[in-house]
Formats: structure tokens, sequence, C-alpha cells
């Protein structure tokens, strides 16, 4: 089972949603659209809806903190929403909490960025 | 009753889901939780996904090994290459400590390998490879013993 990227634009917010699995293979992909959309878009913050994520790995988290660091020189915010129990346990290890903000639902995650 | 196997595949990242997913099949008959499997798959991943990048660097010649053994609710699981080598094993293993930031590793691997087994042994010599040798006991397997 490979990653499934769907990217949707709402004002300054890129939403990210993945299905599927994101390990060192399918990081590669997720990289590359999420940073041209960033650039493109001009991207301020990012919601990462991970409802649909069956699998992650540390691979994951590296991409994800990639993606925070594009984010924060431009002053904006990630929020992280819908995430599994297993997805969360990699989160509190490496402590990506203390950085990214987390929202049980999509809908939470729109109104803290204001664009809900 | 003792089962093992053994598995060898080309250093290539598409092959990161095909080996966890295999060790995950073979385990399947202890009746893991959930819980377990995901841990397993996991681990699997992250020390395949470290032979591909560090091991070999993204050589596809290199070849991953896996042997899983499974015994009376033990599993026994060994993954090894013949790439590059771990220069200081104490400094790889610190949380968040990566010899290539530059490639968005997080650092994370073997913390995830500790956290989610029992037992783990990293062998490792430069220019030789690395071995790493992880152990869990089940939980179902537990009630049954007691």
């Amino acid at each position: 089972m490979s990653l499934n990227i769907n990217l949707e634009v709402k004002h300054d917010v890129l939403c990210i949603r993945l299905s599927g699995e994101l390990d060192h293979h399918s990081a590669d992909e997720l990289r590359e659209q999420a940073t041209r959309a960033i650039e493109e878009h001009d991207i301020h913050h990012i919601i990462l809806n991970l409802e649909q994520l069956s699998f992650m790995d540390s691979s994951g988290l590296g991409v994800i903190l990639g993606r925070y660091k594009q984010i924060k020189q431009k002053h904006g915010e990630m929020v992280v929403c819908a995430i599994s129990p297993a997805v969360q346990r990699l989160f509190d290890m490496s402590g990506l909490f203390k950085i990214i903000r987390l929202e049980p639902t999509e809908e939470n995650a729109l109104q803290r960025l204001g664009v809900a | 009753m003792k089962n093992v196997m053994n598995l060898e595949f080309s250093a290539l990242s598409q092959n990161e889901s095909f080996a966890r997913v295999t060790v995950a099949a073979f385990i399947a008959q202890l009746d893991p939780t959930m819980d377990e499997l995901t841990e397993i798959k996991t681990v699997v991943s992250e020390a395949v996904t470290n032979s591909i990048i560090h091991g070999y660097e993204n050589d596809p010649n290199g070849i991953v090994y896996i042997s899983v053994l499974i015994e009376d609710g033990f599993i026994d699981l060994t993954i090894k290459d013949k790439g590059l080598g771990i220069m200081d094993v104490e400094e790889a293993r610190q949380p968040l400590f990566t010899t290539k930031p530059e490639l968005e590793r997080s650092g994370m691997g073997f913390t995830i390998m500790e956290n989610f087994m029992d037992e783990i042994e990293i062998k490792s010599q430069p220019g030789i490879g690395t071995e790493i040798r992880l152990r869990k006991h089940l939980s179902n397997s537990k009630m049954l013993c007691n």
C-alpha cells in the first residue's frame, strides 16, 4: 500500500490529507509536493490531516519536521489533526507536540488558524 | 515449536513496505495484538530504512537480510546489511542524532526500536556492515504461560 497525498489550499493554509503508508519511500514524494505547494501558493500555515494514515515511521517524523521548519521561517504554524494512537506515540516520543499543535478534527484545526 | 523465516532483498526503498508486511504476516501465527503488530512493522521499517540509507547509501546493489525466529511467544528478529557500518554506535542511539540531517532524517530510528521492543543488540563494524537483533515477548503468550 502506497501513500495517497491530497493537497488543498485555503487562503494561506495548506491542508495536507494523507492516506496509506508514510515511510522513507513515500516521504520523498510528500516532501516534493508539499514544498512546491508552500512556495507556489505563499503558504503560511499547514494542517496535516492523518485520519486515513494507516502506517508511519521515523521517516514520516522527518518529513513533517522538515515542513514545520519551512513554514516556521514564514512565522507560520503547523496543526496536526485526526491522529491515530500509533502515530501519536511516535509524535510523543520525538517531542513533536512541543512545536506542533494537535486538534481532534480538521474543522477544529481550521478554526484554530482562523479560516473556518 | 521453533519456526524460522529468512528473507533477502535489494536495498531499494520500495522494499521497505514489502519487508514489514512480510514479517508481520509471518508473526501473525502468534496471534499478536494490533499494537504489537504495528510495533513490529515499525521496527522492521526503521532497521531496513537504516540499512538502505546509511548502510548502502541508496546503492541498489546492496542486499538487506532479515531473519525471524519465533518460539514460545518470543520474536527474535535480525536485520543485517553488509554496508558501511556505524562509526559510533552509542552516538547513533541518541534520540534525534542523525548523520544525514540534509535528508530530513529525524534521528529517531534507534529510539523507536528501543521503545517498541524488549531487547536490542547492535553489532556494527565500519566497512563490514551492521546487524541489529531485536527481541520481543508477545502479551498474548504471557497469558498462556500463566
